[in-house]
């Protein structure tokens, strides 16, 4: 069994333009990118389901010559799902759009944050580890001499009528 | 039995309520669950002491063997009589240490009665898993307790530390149980035991497994070198240490070697690994204890040492050293929570508990120093205590040959840490009553008499097991004798000690011992510094250094901020790793290429499509590129038809049509042009991506049919669907019966995203129906009242006549198609989906046509409120058939004659797909009530604030 050449050829098309698409930074075209890939990937599952058929309905056709019923279950479960995806992608093209009036990818400020950590966290560590190194044991106990000043004010405070 | 480990968690479900009612009176009430879990077991004593050990089993898992299982032989007796009473006093003794209105206090109260609740079930359980289960649980309660002051750095980071460590070691210890059931062919703890001390041979996995196993008991019960995380821990509240810290949770870990010794104790490397780590432990924590000024963790390195005594005991597999063992927990659960709680009682009259600023306590308070001094004469094994006969026994035991030639030196070891058991003993008490020259008398504040009625009950405790501990003996020795014997001479536990080495060496550790300690009393002694840091702990920190360095650099390596690198390495590794599979494989050899198109009409359709798809990467006005990839979607349903896809087909072009809309109703609020800020050298290499891709789709595609060899699973769709699903469309009985689950994860994926636009929109207040035509402001004065759509009255400049009558007359008739699409769906073409979708585009041309009010005239409900009953009615058909006896989201059938009608047919699984239905709809009237309805309103507000000023 082999698929037609029109839908492989199709398929390979969608997915250059669908991968060409999201790789853009306007977000718009993300959004147009995920639409084809969301087609070219149905396309995609339908074709792998098998030669054409007839449509799936019992006593419409002999059994042996409809169409595979469950890529077709699958490929319109995806369908529907795309559609709230990309409802999700336009409020965040809009909630982007409202904040920073850009309909571009930006560097993510998160990530940003963690490449900073990791520049000013190494050297910290070295301190922090110099201070354990010297004194460790006492190290717990000031801890929990700090315990006893502050209990007094914490969660769990000493008996009421002890004041 | 299992009735009472229930009640912990039901008291412990209820303490917050409690504690919100009766304030810290709760946990008098709290503490009846485990006094009465106290007195079923020495009611049950006689029966278990004469050798019928009480069991109970309720099947769990039976696929995989596992039974809660629980079994109250003399061993269990013991521990759980330790952990309840322990459990009951200092849950009575926290209704004294906390104040009235203590934050957090019910929390802490669930907690800590959960805790008991898990432990007892520890004790209890008899397998394996169910042991691991209480296990980790008691981890997790003993991470939530020592962090119960969460606003203090220290005590989360101990809380943490506390967490890692015997997680880490509880999970080792579950691959060694696993390997251990494996190799006994049971999960039933007595079993495997039994079946380990039976002539077995004992394979490499074995030993594996028993080292994995010890290394859970040895982070549990802080042996070195997991010792570190208990003193730590002293962060928590002192109840916490009395219970956790020292009679109950770091008993888990000798508790488990107890219970397998019989069993594995001659496995190697069984006893030189016990052995070395604890007798190390033992000195080691004498040492430290003897270097603190905190009473608390005078006690809490105390606690690691007796622990390295205890374990030692246990894991030696001799019956006298496992009477030795068994004897010393029990005296060390008394006196050692004694002790805490004293330190407790000081610790909230005195304001502080450092040895160093405490002076004359022993006068001012007589009654707590009496029990003071009981605990740690006991721990200091003074007679008549009971910490007396049990070091007796334990010197003796090994005076019987425990651990064969290496018992003359662990002995001397365990003399050496008994010498420092009396000295930091003395420190103790020297410290918390003596009073000190030089040293500022204690403020005290009266304690009242039932704050110290818990430790004094401990102390005298310990004093009436040490002279009456002949009745103690008969409960310990059946545990004991399940161990061989080692000497012929059988060690009997007895108050008066019979003249011999044993006792020599009693009186000389501590001789010794005050020797130590009496000079160690002196102020300049008390200056000293803590023992050289101990490397455990940093390297501990050292390694969660470098885990948590490690993390953010391959954090940063692989998130670089950017979306399209990430894609583009996603993208590289498909094509490199597919890719070179399907190259080098044979499977594309096989393609057999032997038709250009099914018809000339699908010829056309992918032509369509392609052309759509490509000319959408030029177009850089906005709407016309959606518009454009629109036709692609219309193409791609002209496709699915040609396959024989009705349904598919229709949902299609039914979700393209509600895409555009949506598309613009967002794309109108930006600019007209995609702004282009691409290089050419950009778009090559985006090209240098997308071109392999799509090659390779191409190819997977061809490959997909080529490499089946087996018949599709769907080959019996059809009968099954007629048959069991009492439909003719296959597709839609595939979508609410045979694989309804798949559907209702897709109405969750469907919810989340409305509800995630809805929320992206309003950021605040999600729920709320649109607004009605009341609502609406008056902008010109209404002369035509009755319009063709209610709440069309935008300014007249808006209105486009045509369309509100098309959509007056067209209303009516797409509700009808949609729920004709929904009754018929089961047989023709049809379904929820499509029947949702035309209502959805329904309500799309009601608030095209007439704007947000209209929106609401449409659907006066709240979209959450379909969403919602849409997902109650797909859940509900499948709790329903599993109520009536079926499967779950098994179909029904309903079939009756009704009058005029006649045979009428109702299938079940008609209500799934009305849940569908609402769930589509609710989609789509979310979808316009945020993205069209609400900038709607915030476009007007803006405009309308632009024009004030002006």
């Amino acid at each position: 069994m082999t698929s037609p050449i029109v839908l492989l050829a199709l398929i390979g098309v969608l997915y250059t333009v669908g991968v060409y698409l999201i790789l853009e930074r306007s977000l718009t075209r993300v959004l147009l990118g995920i639409l084809v890939l969301g087609n070219a990937t149905n396309v995609l599952v339908v074709v792998a389901g098998g030669r054409a058929g007839a449509p799936p309905l019992v006593g419409g056709a002999p059994e042996a010559e409809m169409s595979d019923a469950l890529v077709q279950a699958l490929v319109l479960t995806a369908i529907v799902i795309t559609l709230g995806v990309t409802a999700f992608l336009l409020a965040l093209i809009h909630r982007t759009w409202t904040l920073e009036r850009e309909d571009h990818l930006t560097e993510d400020v998160e990530d940003r944050s963690v490449r900073r950590r990791l520049e000013i966290g190494e050297q910290e560590d070295e301190e922090e580890l110099d201070t354990t190194g010297c004194e460790n044991t006492s190290d717990t106990d000031e801890d929990d001499e700090d315990d006893e000043d502050t209990d007094e004010e914490s969660a769990l405070e000493p008996a009421g009528e002890a004041r | 039995m299992l009735v009472l480990v229930v009640a912990h968690a039901v008291a412990a479900l209820a303490a917050p309520a409690l504690v919100r009612a009766l304030g810290r009176r709760a946990f008098g009430v709290l503490a009846l669950v485990p006094a009465a879990a106290f007195v079923w077991i020495l009611t049950q004593l006689p029966d278990v002491v004469a050798g019928t050990p009480r069991e109970e089993v309720v099947p769990w898992i039976p696929a995989l063997g596992i039974d809660i299982a629980l079994r109250l032989d003399p061993l269990a007796a013991t521990v759980s009589l330790l952990v309840t009473g322990v459990g009951a006093l200092v849950l009575l003794y926290c209704t004294r240490y906390f104040a009235a209105g203590a934050r957090g206090l019910g929390r802490f109260a669930g907690v800590l009665t959960a805790f008991a609740g898990a432990m007892l079930a520890l004790v209890w359980s008899d397998d394996v898993f169910v042991l691991y289960v209480c296990w980790e649980l008691t981890t997790v309660f003993s991470f939530l307790l020592v962090g119960q002051d969460a606003q203090k750095r220290a005590s989360r980071a101990a809380a943490v530390q506390a967490l890692v460590v015997t997680a880490a070691g509880g999970l080792t210890m579950l691959v060694g149980l696993v390997i251990l059931a494996d190799a006994a062919g049971t999960t039933r703890l007595s079993d495997l035991v039994a079946f380990f001390a039976g002539p077995a041979a004992t394979p490499a996995a074995v030993t594996a497994g028993v080292v994995c196993v010890l290394v859970g008991a040895t982070t549990k019960s802080a042996l070195v070198p997991f010792h570190f995380w208990l003193p730590s821990a002293m962060a928590a509240p002192t109840p916490v240490s009395a219970y956790l810290h020292a009679a109950a949770m770091v008993k888990a870990g000798v508790y488990l070697v107890l219970r397998l010794a019989p069993g594995l104790a001659d496995v190697e490397p069984w006893r030189p690994l016990v052995a070395a780590l604890a007798v190390t432990t033992m000195l080691l924590g004498g040492l430290q204890a003897l270097r603190q000024h905190d009473l608390k963790l005078v006690l809490a390195h105390g606690t690691v040492s007796q622990l390295g005594f205890m374990i030692l005991l246990a894991g030696a597999g001799t019956r006298d050293a496992a009477l030795a063992a068994l004897g010393l927990v029990v005296a060390h659960a008394m006196f050692k929570a004694c002790l805490f709680l004293v330190v407790g009682v000081i610790d909230r009259r005195a304001g502080t508990r450092d040895l160093r600023e405490l002076s004359g306590l022993g006068r001012r308070a007589p009654v707590l120093a009496t029990a003071g001094i009981l605990g740690a004469a006991s721990m200091a094994g003074l007679p008549p205590l009971l910490g007396f006969v049990t070091k007796e026994a334990a010197f003796e035991a090994f005076l019987h040959d425990a651990y064969g030639p290496a018992a003359v030196p662990l002995l001397v070891l365990v003399v050496l840490g008994s010498v420092l058991t009396v000295a930091y003993s003395t420190r103790f008490v020297w410290g918390a009553f003596w009073r000190k020259p030089g040293v500022e008398e204690v403020r005290w504040q009266p304690p009242g008499a039932l704050f110290p009625t818990a430790p004094v009950v401990l102390g005298v405790g310990g004093l009436v097991a040490g002279v009456g501990v002949t009745g103690l003996a008969p409960l310990l020795e059946p545990y004991a004798d399940t161990l061989p014997v080692s000497y012929p001479a059988l060690l009997e536990l007895a108050v008066v000690p019979s003249v011999g080495i044993a006792l020599g060496l009693s009186v000389l550790a501590v001789v010794l011992g005050f020797a130590l300690g009496v000079p160690a009393v002196s102020a300049r002694a008390t200056a000293r510094h803590p023992l050289a840091p101990v490397r455990a702990e940093i390297t501990w920190r050292g390694v969660v250094h470098a885990l948590e360095n490690t993390s953010l650099r391959v954090t940063a390596l692989t998130q670089r901020g950017s979306l399209s690198w990430v894609l583009s390495t996603i993208f590289a590794v498909l094509v490199i790793g597919p890719g070179l599979v399907l190259l080098v494989g044979p499977e594309l050899g096989e393609v057999r290429i032997d038709r250009l198109a099914d018809s000339p009409f699908q010829v056309l359709a992918a032509a369509i499509g392609a052309a759509c798809a490509i000319v959408a990467t030029r177009v850089r006005r906005r709407l016309g590129a959606v518009l454009v990839v629109g036709g692609l979607g219309y193409a791609t349903a002209l496709i699915f038809a040609l396959a024989g896809a009705p349904d598919v087909a229709l949902t299609q072009a039914l979700v393209e049509t509600a895409t555009l809309v949506v598309v613009v109703l967002v794309l109108r609020t930006l600019p007209r042009d995609i702004a282009d800020r691409h290089t050419p050298r950009q778009r090559g290499r985006r090209l240098l991506i997308a071109v392999p891709v799509g090659l390779l789709m191409t190819g997977l595609g061809a490959v997909a049919l080529a490499a089946r060899n087996a018949p599709a699973v769907s080959a019996a769709y059809p009968s099954q669907a007629y048959g069991f699903g009492a439909g003719a469309n296959v597709v839609n009985v595939t979508l609410v019966d045979i694989r309804a689950w798949d559907t209702m994860g897709e109405l969750s994926v469907i919810v989340a995203a409305a509800t995630g636009v809805a929320s992206l929109v309003f950021l605040h207040r999600r729920s709320g129906s649109p607004p009605r035509a009341e609502a609406q402001p008056v902008v010109t004065p209404s002369t035509r009242a009755g319009g063709w759509l209610r709440a069309a009255r935008r300014g007249d400049q808006d209105r486009v006549l045509l369309l509100e009558v098309i959509t007056r007359l067209v209303f009516p008739t797409m509700m009808v198609v949609s729920v004709y699409f929904l009754f018929a769906g089961h047989n023709a073409p049809g379904g929820g989906f499509a029947g949702g979708l035309v209502a959805g585009l329904a309500l799309v041309v009601r608030y095209v046509a007439g704007g947000r009010y209209e929106l609401g005239e449409a659907v006066p409900v709240d979209a959450g409120l379909l969403l919602g009953l849409g997902l109650l009615c797909a859940g509900g058909t499948g709790v329903g058939a599993l109520l009536l006896g079926g499967e779950v989201l098994q179909t029904a059938v309903l079939e009756a004659d009704v009058p005029i009608l006649g045979n009428v047919k109702f299938v079940t699984s008609l209500i799934f797909d009305v849940g569908v239905y609402l769930v589509v709809v609710g989609l789509v009237l979310d979808v316009l009530r945020s993205l069209g309805a609400e900038l709607d309103r915030r476009r007007l507000a803006t405009v309308s604030r632009q024009e004030v000023p002006s």
